[in-house]
């Protein structure tokens, strides 16, 4: 059996909340989720941490691992970095400078966004895709969620990805840079990371780039875009400009779909979208994408603007970014030091560790056992009904005979198969219901009127 | 020892490649190495592109053991008139329209041979044409 301990995710169920409805079970791009025992149970080497499961969710029951602003207290400097599309949330009447103003209000000693110097990375990518010989496009690995994707499904891949880390790391070195300037000490800083979504999170608790990350502490955008919104309107503004000297049209899209290519001269592709990253993944596994130098791809549509802890509208957040955008200068405008861009220093800091795949065994690491493991499904699924209802605590019917195949289910959780088999008398009803209900908890069977859309609907 | 059969409709480009990316997937979830798999994908593609560019229909049987992956292409359709000519690389008598489509590019075959262990190929004109393509798995 697959180990379950090496990959640390950032998704919690409340399991008081959770109705076991199989809305996150049927989405889930990797199936990854199942119903067992009454409870809905994540399956830790299949997730990727897209955060389809938290997206598809009715009873907001599937919350993250962030930590708790109380952390912040423990240092003297407490320092927020916060990504463009952070700042993208907000209505057009607050400016940038009483964001700024308010963040500090709310505790911190210093607030920078995440994209910048990126004249580093940018610089640093392009390097790359020079260099490579390998015959093989260059993978972006901005995204976590297409890191840890095509760490256990397109394992060959992983050599494609270009190593460098993220944004995150760039600002809090440079970050860190500025303050020691002034005398602060390292180990009296603490770094906290506003993150759009739960990949981010994962990638700093457990990254696969790189051994430890910089970043103190991760920190969900909701509770600080609500304490922003309660004061932002009347604080008096600051002068921000020492905090964001060094964002420029490329740091404030790059989160942003196409944001990783559409200054660089080689030939880049970009998708968005976990099913169409994989249906992409797909054929570049196969060779079949040709002439391509850099391919871009972003677990959500619209990139970082459609993080799923931000509560904006996707499109509104771009458009804002992109006319907030025409107001900086170009990454490359900035001044030059003996013809690099400024703190191309730091690109030592930003080197990543090659990935290693991490195969997933579906049917066990045995070729013999799993061809067996695999027939065995193959004449299981002649007898399900092919509708992929979920209601065995499994995605799809596939799913289920593929569970069945390796001992994790049984025939009479098809209520199809339950029913057929209740009237050929080889169940008793009495105790296919008992199996119904051991799968899916006792209170699964009483009526629920405060669901949505039922009699007494709330939130 | 377990089978995988599929029907090919000659002509049928748009669903081309449905039966080597079922392959793919079934060797993927088997956990058989990457590169085996590349190769493998390649020679059946290839295979399944000739039946779809030059016969009128075809089968495709894949038998796979923990020791080797067997796949029979048998079709129905032109055969092939010389075969030492069709094993050269940009030798093609694809159709203009088919050339147009991107495909006929004369290295299907070559491409095949080069990509799997053992390679049969019979066929009888005016009838059709029979591939026989063997990749062992236990490579080691």
């Amino acid at each position: 059996m697959p180990d379950h301990t090496s990959f640390h995710h950032a998704l919690i169920v409340d399991h008081d909340q959770c109705i076991r409805c199989t809305h996150c079970v049927k989405v889930c791009p990797t199936e990854a989720i199942r119903i067992e025992n009454g409870l809905v149970s994540i399956r830790e080497d299949r997730c990727v941490d897209c955060g389809e499961c938290v997206r598809a969710c009715p009873q907001k029951a599937i919350d993250i691992d962030h930590d708790d602003l109380a952390l912040i207290e423990h240092y003297k400097y407490r320092v927020v970095l916060f990504p463009a599309v952070f700042l993208g949330q907000f209505p057009e009447r607050i400016t940038e400078d009483q964001i700024y103003a308010a963040l500090l209000k709310i505790g911190f000693t210093h607030a920078y966004e995440v994209e910048q110097p990126i004249g580093v990375l940018k610089n640093l990518i392009a390097q790359k895709v020079k260099q490579n010989r390998t015959g093989n496009p260059i993978i972006s690995s901005f995204c976590p969620s297409v890191v840890r994707l095509i760490q256990i499904r397109y394992p060959s891949l992983c050599e494609s990805l270009a190593p460098v880390k993220a944004p995150h790391d760039l600002v809090a070195h440079y970050v860190l840079e500025q303050l020691s300037a002034e005398g602060i000490q390292a180990d009296e800083v603490g770094f906290f990371y506003i993150t759009p979504c739960v990949a981010k999170i994962t990638a700093v608790k457990t990254p696969v780039i790189e051994k430890k990350s910089i970043i103190t502490g991760v920190i969900s955008p909701r509770p600080i875009y609500n304490k922003i919104m309660a004061i932002a309107d009347n604080i008096e503004p600051i002068d921000s400009m020492a905090m964001r000297r060094e964002l420029t049209k490329e740091g404030i899209q790059w989160s942003l779909t196409n944001g990783e290519t559409w200054w660089q001269r080689s030939k880049t592709m970009s998708v968005d979208g976990i099913h169409n990253t994989i249906n992409f993944l797909e054929r570049l596994e196969n060779d079949q994408v040709n002439d391509v130098d850099f391919v871009e791809l972003r677990a959500c549509d619209r990139g970082c603007a459609a993080g799923v802890l931000l509560s904006q509208n996707r499109f509104l957040t771009v458009e804002r970014l992109k006319r907030r955008a025409r107001l900086y200068p170009n990454a490359d405008n900035k001044l030059m030091v003996d013809g690099k861009p400024p703190f191309h220093h730091l690109e030592s800091k930003l080197i990543a560790n090659p990935v290693e795949p991490r195969q997933l065994f579906r049917f066990g690491n045995d070729l013999q056992k799993s061809m067996e493991r695999m027939q065995r499904a193959r004449n299981i699924l002649c007898h399900l009904p092919g509708i992929d209802c979920a209601a065995c605590g499994a995605p799809t019917c596939e799913a289920l005979a593929e569970d069945m195949a390796n001992g994790l289910a049984k025939m009479t959780d098809c209520v199809f198969i339950s029913q057929l088999w209740q009237k050929e008398g080889k169940i008793a009803p009495l105790k296919a219901f008992d199996r119904m209900e051991k799968k899916w908890g006792i209170k699964r069977f009483d009526p629920d009127c405060h669901k949505k859309g039922a009699k007494n609907e709330s939130n | 020892m377990m089978t995988l059969h599929f029907h090919i409709e000659g002509g049928n480009f748009t669903n081309a490649g449905f039966a080597s990316s079922q392959v793919k997937k079934t060797l993927k979830q088997l956990n058989i190495d990457s590169g085996l798999i590349k190769k493998i994908v390649i020679a059946l593609y290839e295979g399944e592109v000739n039946i779809v560019a030059h016969a009128l229909k075809g089968e495709i049987v894949v038998e796979i053991s923990p020791e080797t992956i067997t796949m029979i292409l048998t079709d129905e359709g032109k055969g092939i008139d010389n075969i030492e000519l069709a094993m050269k690389e940009g030798f093609s008598t694809a159709s203009q329209k088919v050339r147009e489509m991107g495909f006929g590019a004369g290295m299907g075959l070559p491409n095949i041979k080069k990509n799997v262990d053992q390679l049969f190929i019979e066929s009888t004109v005016g009838v059709g044409t029979k591939l026989t393509m063997i990749k062992q798995l236990d490579h080691a």
